[in-house]
């Protein structure tokens, strides 16, 4: 009898991702599905989406989910944890979402020290309206509202949301992690997984910043883009453990 | 047995004897003592109270609360009321009960402290985007702000729907003895579509995303159903001497008690003036006015603005007989002054009853 090696984790529902070829909302989305399924939790976890491709993570993940406006979803996950203190909420953010239009909701979450959990997608541009500028993108890269290339004069730095954050007393695990090549995904499947552990422990905010690739806003094949990130996003975005409060397990 | 109790924190202490357990607000004035009363109060009933960034955070938090399946509500003013709107057009979408507070100030833009009643349009017409509407209730007095915010959270669990408490600075700030109800609400309405952790059942989805323009259009047709069962059965107005009136006050809210004590001395100085108010904005009384008014010879709307609610007025008894008078930017009008506009449409000239037209 053969060995099962790969089923889809009872936390996705099997809808299809509409995801762009080499998107890597998929492979996250599947990341949080498997820590769901080993920490137990699919029945007591609430989700919040956010505005931007991930929208739809409603569809895909099989567990209550609330739908938020754009860059509120803190807020929103707020609402919730504060009626339900026993559940897991999680919010599932991109960049446009979580470190522009829903900059001050982050922070505040994070300061409060919301016990919540945030998937922070960052993959240096808005892909949903078609490859915009973000606050995230690059100095230098071409968008299509920075057409000559992210003009630092013009247009200001790109924003370290994890770096900024850990300045922070509130939060209680936040890391940044990709998903460039396998090494780097397991790495991120282990820091997803303690702080959605780090929440079931109560102890404070958690976020991880997953650094991810858009093929096509980008402009370049799938496995082009991972090595776009890695040579172009690492520099700029340190990958690493910015916080992890006294009591968290650094088994790695 | 009555006590004595600020507006705004009788607001306060109804909400938590609806069963209320969870507020999400911000500072502005003149609604803050519903925010420092709660935060007092609600941590007492074992509830949270949460003192959030800003106003758009509130009402999103609320959003993530009603989702839950708590009753909550939220409070504000104009400019305050004028950040929540995308997430009350959420809320209004997403079908989520809460109650939400204005106590109105004057505009536009920063405006001013003094009562106004300026944001009526931005309440009864929705005001966020899409097709929506809420039902919007007005008191006029410290012991309607306890009922009405009781009725609020009812009617909001029962449609599934925000509401909203349209009240005044002056209602807020003012003490008057109220009775309050005597038995809290202790159980609260299932709400088996709430998102609480799917064990036992299917997966439950608070959306308000629909990207199929036929499933959209169907949303809103199911919206728009309800609306009209809200139109259909929740309007409610008070009525005082309409019987036999000549000209109908139509007013709401502070405004209308003020204009009340006009109503009285015109009444004892021979001319038949009567007065509609309208408890409920949105649904607009509409049927109960118009049937006020079916004799009446005029109409004065009187409000704190440059005239909002008249343009539902002439909706409901046509435009010919429909007066205004009214003040803005926080001046409150005296029932002197409404009086001297009942008696220009309806004095005694040159020793004879008459009522001048529109």
């Amino acid at each position: 009898m053969a060995n099962t090696l790969f089923v889809r984790p009872e936390t996705l529902t099997p809808d299809p991702f509409h995801y762009c070829p080499g998107c890597g909302h998929g492979i996250i989305h599947r990341l949080v599905a498997e820590v769901i399924d080993e920490l137990g939790v699919r029945e007591t976890t609430i989700g919040v989406a956010s505005v931007g491709c991930s929208v739809l993570a409603y569809k895909y993940f099989n567990f209550d989910m609330q739908q938020a406006a754009h860059g509120r979803a803190p807020a929103v996950a707020t609402g919730i944890k504060r009626v339900l203190p026993d559940r897991v909420v999680f919010t599932y953010q991109g960049d446009g979402d979580l470190a522009s239009i829903g900059l001050a909701e982050i922070v505040h979450a994070a300061a409060r020290g919301e016990k919540i959990t945030v998937i922070f997608v960052n993959n240096a541009n808005y892909g949903m309206t078609g490859g915009q500028m973000a606050p995230t993108t690059l100095p230098g890269q071409k968008t299509t509202t920075s057409p000559a290339g992210r003009s630092v004069d013009q247009a200001g730095y790109p924003i370290r949301v994890s770096e900024m954050l850990a300045t922070l007393d509130g939060p209680a695990y936040i890391a940044r992690v990709s998903i460039h090549n396998p090494p780097q995904i397991f790495k991120a499947k282990k820091a997803i997984r303690k702080a959605f552990e780090t929440q079931l422990r109560g102890t404070g905010f958690t976020l991880v910043e997953v650094l991810s690739s858009c093929p096509t806003n980008w402009g370049m094949k799938p496995a082009e883009a991972f090595s776009w990130l890695e040579k172009n996003m690492l520099p700029y975005f340190p990958l690493g453990e910015y916080k992890a409060a006294s009591g968290v397990s650094q088994d790695d | 047995m009555k006590i004595l109790m600020k507006g705004n924190e009788a607001i306060g202490e109804a909400a938590v004897l609806a069963g209320c357990r969870y507020f999400f607000g911000y500072p502005i004035t003149p609604q803050t003592e519903l925010l420092e009363y709660l935060s007092r109060r609600l941590p007492e009933a074992g509830g949270v109270f949460l003192q959030a960034e800003s106003e758009i955070a509130a009402i999103n938090m609320v959003y993530g609360a009603a989702g839950a399946g708590a009753r909550v509500m939220t409070s504000s003013s104009g400019p305050g009321l004028s950040l929540k709107q995308e997430g009350i057009s959420f809320l209004a979408a997403a079908e989520l009960p809460c109650v939400i507070v204005n106590v109105m100030r004057g505009g536009p833009g920063l405006g001013g402290i003094q009562p106004s009643q300026a944001d009526y349009f931005q309440a009864t017409r929705g005001g966020g985007h899409g097709d929506y509407r809420l039902p919007v209730l007005a008191p006029a007095c410290v012991q309607e702000m306890v009922d009405l915010t009781v009725r609020a959270f009812t009617l909001a669990d029962q449609y599934r729907t925000p509401v909203m408490i349209l009240a005044d600075g002056l209602l807020g700030q003012m003490m008057e003895p109220v009775e309050l109800p005597a038995a809290p609400v202790n159980e609260l309405p299932a709400k088996p579509w709430a998102t609480t952790g799917c064990k036992g059942r299917q997966k439950n989805i608070i959306n308000t995303l629909y990207l199929n323009p036929e499933e959209l259009e169907a949303v809103n047709q199911r919206l728009q159903e309800k609306f009209a069962a809200i139109t259909k059965k929740e309007a409610r107005a008070e009525e005082y001497l309409v019987e036999n009136a000549d000209i109908i006050v139509v007013a709401f809210g502070i405004v209308a008690r003020i204009a009340k004590e006009a109503v009285k001395v015109a009444h004892a100085q021979g001319i038949r003036a009567g007065l509609v108010r309208p408890v409920t904005l949105w649904p607009f009384p509409e049927k109960i006015l118009a049937a006020a008014a079916a004799r009446a010879k005029a109409v004065l709307t009187v409000e704190m603005n440059a005239g909002q609610m008249i343009e539902d007025v002439r909706l409901a008894v046509g435009n010919e007989r429909v007066h205004f008078y009214g003040r803005m930017g926080g001046m409150v009008p005296t029932s002197k002054a409404i009086l001297e506009q009942i008696r220009k449409i309806g004095g005694i000239v040159r020793g004879k009853y008459a009522v001048r037209p529109a």
